[in-house]
């Protein structure tokens, strides 16, 4: 019981904050709601017993991303800005594309999914998800995991590359 | 979780994904496309994490591919934050509207 109330609590808050988010005028407080969605993702990988990966989205994403979308912001825009009044010509076809999109994947959804599920198994421990992202064997990820490191590196070089001054 | 249908869940990560896209085609702030652009990654995370749990208990696959996506989502974050800083010291704007100094 406990546990469906905390979901139904997380669903809200996502559902909420991310259309706020995407509506808000100020540009400062739609990131401040991306941040709500964000950190109650986590709450719910949290309740689906992922705890490294509630540990993962709280530090990269609501630690690491949204201090470098605050800080662009703050650069970028002066205090007291309003987004500029977008035309109903551009919002019209936007709104429509999100709605028929959400009513199309709803339905599939609900005519498509299994009904009955039940979890019984245990979460994975540390231990096993190390073993899992650095073996070779079928089910192992340490190719990605490499590809995922040169991928970095290559971000790192690039961000120098922009950013530096000429 | 085991008293939580799956579609509940997929709800969830659907209305998000469709704010995402809803964001991607109205704004016209570089940042905000960019902050549409990751509720959509976050939406796509959620999936693979709920599939994961709910139709394959015993492995790892989506929880994987959500740990990577978070990654790829981050550089490419800090590569776009990068550009759009630059682009706003040349040109002292960020409204997709109004660069357009590259076209021709």
């Amino acid at each position: 019981m406990a546990e469906q109330i905390i979901f139904y609590v997380l669903a809200i808050v996502i559902i909420v904050f991310s259309i706020l988010s995407v509506t808000s005028r100020r540009v400062l407080r739609a990131a401040t709601y991306l941040l709500f969605v964000l950190l109650a993702t986590a709450g719910l990988y949290l309740m689906l017993g992922y705890q490294f990966l509630f540990g993962v989205q709280v530090s990269v994403y609501a630690g690491g991303i949204m201090v470098l979308y605050i800080f662009s912001i703050l650069l970028t825009s002066h205090a007291g800005d309003n987004v500029k009044k977008v035309s109903w010509k551009r919002l019209l076809p936007a709104g429509f594309a999100a709605v028929a999109g959400l009513a199309i994947c709803g339905h599939i959804i609900y005519h498509n999914v299994y009904k009955v599920v039940n979890v019984v198994a245990a979460d994975p421990t540390m231990q096993e998800i190390g073993k899992t992202m650095m073996g070779t064997d079928k089910n192992e990820y340490l190719l990605p995991f490499e590809a995922i490191s040169v991928l970095l590196l290559a971000c790192i070089i690039g961000g120098i590359m922009i950013a530096r001054k000429r | 979780m085991s008293n939580i249908p799956l579609e509940a869940c997929l709800l969830v990560s659907t209305v998000m994904f469709f704010a995402g896209v809803y964001g991607f085609l109205s704004r016209r702030n570089m940042l905000t496309i960019l902050m549409s652009l990751e509720l959509m990654l976050n939406a796509a995370d959620i999936n693979f994490a709920v599939f994961n749990k709910y139709l394959f208990p015993g492995q790892l696959d989506g929880f994987f591919f959500s740990l990577f996506a978070i990654g790829v989502s981050a550089a490419e974050t800090a590569i776009a934050i990068a550009i759009i800083i630059n682009i706003y010291r040349n040109l002292k704007n960020i409204n997709v509207d109004e660069v357009n100094k590259m076209k021709f």
